[in-house]
């Protein structure tokens, strides 16, 4: 770990963002591929917005069989992008979700075609509020429409539209994207004939939103976030962002994990300074955690997606009956959740299974034993991928293919 | 989790029952003639979803399964079948009353903490139920007691008394007792012999009793 870290969120430290670039480059010209929706094709959302002309970055995996049945949708999280199995065009790192999906691997790009796209509202390529405003020439900034977990599949199924693929084989995502697995489910259930949804639940918690909520609030409390217009002012909210990703980061983990990692050990010495540099190393990890994550996200757009994340409840777009939004299904579930998940619990994965029972759906069911937390679904955890394996071949095995 | 996460899984105990060549295990067989086809069936404590598998392919039911043990549920994911990692003490509150055509529960009632509500349960979720267990009132297991003043271990209960998932362990007489305290009616009862094979005549309680390795019982609640 980097000693620098130790005074990079200081609030006497030279300010990290000054120097570099005052927009997030990926936004405006992603290494990606793209999917335009001109006038004609607007994205209708439940804020009740037409948002015309919009764009989805995108990456593929595969190929697509002649008989287009083999498609496979990933649907990635909060802060996650379309480079799944691609190298990160900002920070150079493998794919997101090497470990699950490649070559051989249980979602097998030899036999299937991947999809991921950034979600609407992101920063990755999609339009999101570090996008230009076609009215007013200058990013959208906080003009841009709340969007929610629906208008992201509704702009993903726009792009399946546009791919030519009518019917997914299979539905993948974990935390966020595990939202929009069940959301595709519930909206499209003749589109999808498998669906995975991993470490999530059918609404946001209370105490989620409240982490959430302490998220934004380090963003519009940084000066330099400016109201959202820091994209014009050449700064950027940095120490907002970091501090929010460094408070979200603990979520995603477990304490026994944090424990095992970093227990109380002093960074580069044994003994305190008696000052607030960073004395212990989980306090340098959790630095290196928002600085890196400043490198490459949009403050905005974390704002966005975590409102969206907050707004989701599949119950209560169902009349509160939350088995109502399976009722007649005819798509497979796997259900996976993880024993030290906190942020979302095996108990929030069991009141999915239980509704799809309720409403007759086929679904199956594992938790996956692990000390790794929220953040298990995106790590090398054999027993997830044992599940999956053993789900994804019977359900292509079902489909012929 | 309750009763048998730490010791070898139900079924394992089972697999030494016998086969016919490779085939289904023979009280598998016994539970096949009782379910209608196309039925929708849920098995509770499916191990690795032989039964379900089984009925499946011979029956073409609508099948779902509950089991204890992530081994098992993965072995049924291979299999195709929608298998939930879950408890029967615990989870059956949560299906709706007449879910399913039949419910069935093989060699497990028996390590259920609460034997009678999960068979109130049972008799709840299905509109008939299927329910198999090691009977404790076997000859060998009354001779081992009797003779050897031992806890017994049979081909059927392999596992010491220190670490066996059977915690609540009963005779074909004393299930057939619970049946009528629940008002469960008897539709079909039989019992199986040491090689898993049914006892073909019907024969007094008793007999069966003594006899019989297994018990096995259709039943649906009265007044369905």
């Amino acid at each position: 770990m980097d000693t620098q870290l130790d005074t990079a969120l200081r609030p006497d430290a030279a300010d990290p963002a000054a120097p570099r670039a005052a927009e997030p480059s990926q936004a405006l010209d992603p290494k990606s591929l793209i999917a335009r929706f001109g006038p004609d094709k607007p994205l209708l959302t439940d804020a009740g917005v037409a948002l015309a002309p919009f764009q989805i970055a995108y990456q593929t995996a595969g190929t697509l069989n002649a008989d287009r049945s083999n498609a496979v949708l990933i649907c990635h999280a909060l802060t996650g992008d379309q480079h799944f199995a691609h190298t990160h065009p900002v920070t150079g790192k493998p794919g997101w979700w090497e470990t699950l999906v490649g070559p051989g691997k249980p979602v097998d790009t030899d036999r299937y075609f991947v999809v991921c796209s950034n979600v609407i509202g992101s920063c990755m390529g999609s339009t999101g509020p570090a996008s230009i405003d076609p009215a007013t020439n200058r990013a959208y900034g906080l003009d841009f429409p709340l969007v929610t977990i629906r208008d992201m599949v509704r702009a993903q199924a726009m792009l399946l539209d546009h791919l030519g693929i009518d019917s997914l084989f299979l539905c993948i995502g974990g935390s966020m994207g595990g939202m929009q697995v069940l959301q595709w489910a519930a909206l499209y259930p003749e589109r999808v004939f498998a669906a995975m949804p991993i470490a999530t639940g059918a609404r946001h918690s209370a105490q989620n939103i409240a982490f959430h909520e302490v998220g934004r609030q380090a963003i519009m409390a940084d000066p330099a976030w400016a109201d959202g217009r820091y994209l014009e002012e050449g700064t950027r909210p940095a120490k907002g962002l970091g501090v929010a990703r460094m408070g979200a980061h603990i979520t995603y983990l477990s304490e026994p994990a944090l424990h095992r990692k970093f227990g109380r050990r002093f960074q580069g010495g044994s003994a305190p300074t008696f000052s607030f540099n960073a004395d212990f190393q989980i306090e340098s990890y959790l630095r290196h955690q928002g600085l890196s994550f400043v490198e490459r996200f949009d403050a905005n757009a974390y704002l966005y997606l975590t409102r969206a994340m907050d707004y989701f409840d599949l119950a209560e777009d169902h009349g509160g009956v939350l088995a109502n939004a399976f009722r007649g299904t005819k798509t497979r579930f796997c259900v996976i959740s993880f024993t030290s998940d906190w942020l979302f619990p095996t108990a929030d994965s069991r009141v999915i299974v239980h509704a799809m029972n309720a409403a007759a759906a086929p679904v199956a069911f594992v938790e996956v034993e692990t000390d790794k937390g929220h953040d298990a679904f995106l790590l090398d955890e054999p027993a997830m991928f044992a599940a999956a394996r053993g789900f994804i071949d019977a359900a292509a095995r079902a489909r012929g293919l | 989790m309750s009763a048998g996460s730490h010791h070898a899984a139900p079924w394992d105990a089972a697999a030494g029952l016998p086969r016919e060549g490779a085939g289904p295990r023979v009280d598998h067989l016994v539970v096949l003639d009782l379910v209608p086809a196309g039925a929708r069936v849920l098995d509770i404590g499916c191990g690795d979803g032989a039964l379900l598998a089984l009925l499946r392919d011979r029956r073409g039911i609508d099948g779902r399964g509950i089991e204890l043990s992530r081994e098992g549920v993965n072995a049924c994911l291979a299999r195709g079948l929608p298998v939930i990692q879950g408890d029967a003490d615990t989870d059956l509150a949560n299906y709706p009353d007449g879910a399913f055509d039949v419910v069935v529960m093989s060699q497990t009632i028996q390590a259920t903490r609460q034997p009678r509500e999960v068979l109130e349960h049972l008799l709840r979720i299905g509109r008939h139920v299927i329910i198999t267990f090691p009977n404790f009132g076997h000859w060998r297991v009354r001779a081992e007691l009797a003779l050897r003043g031992r806890m017994p271990m049979t081909d059927l209960l392999p596992e010491a008394w220190y670490e066996t998932a059977n915690i609540h362990h009963c005779t074909i007489r004393d299930f057939v007792g619970l049946c009528r305290l629940l008002g469960a009616r008897i539709e079909t009862a039989a019992a199986l012999d040491s090689r898993g094979r049914a006892m073909r005549f019907a024969l007094p309680w008793w007999v069966w009793n003594l006899f019989g390795a297994q018990g096995v019982f259709l039943l649906a609640k009265d007044g369905r």
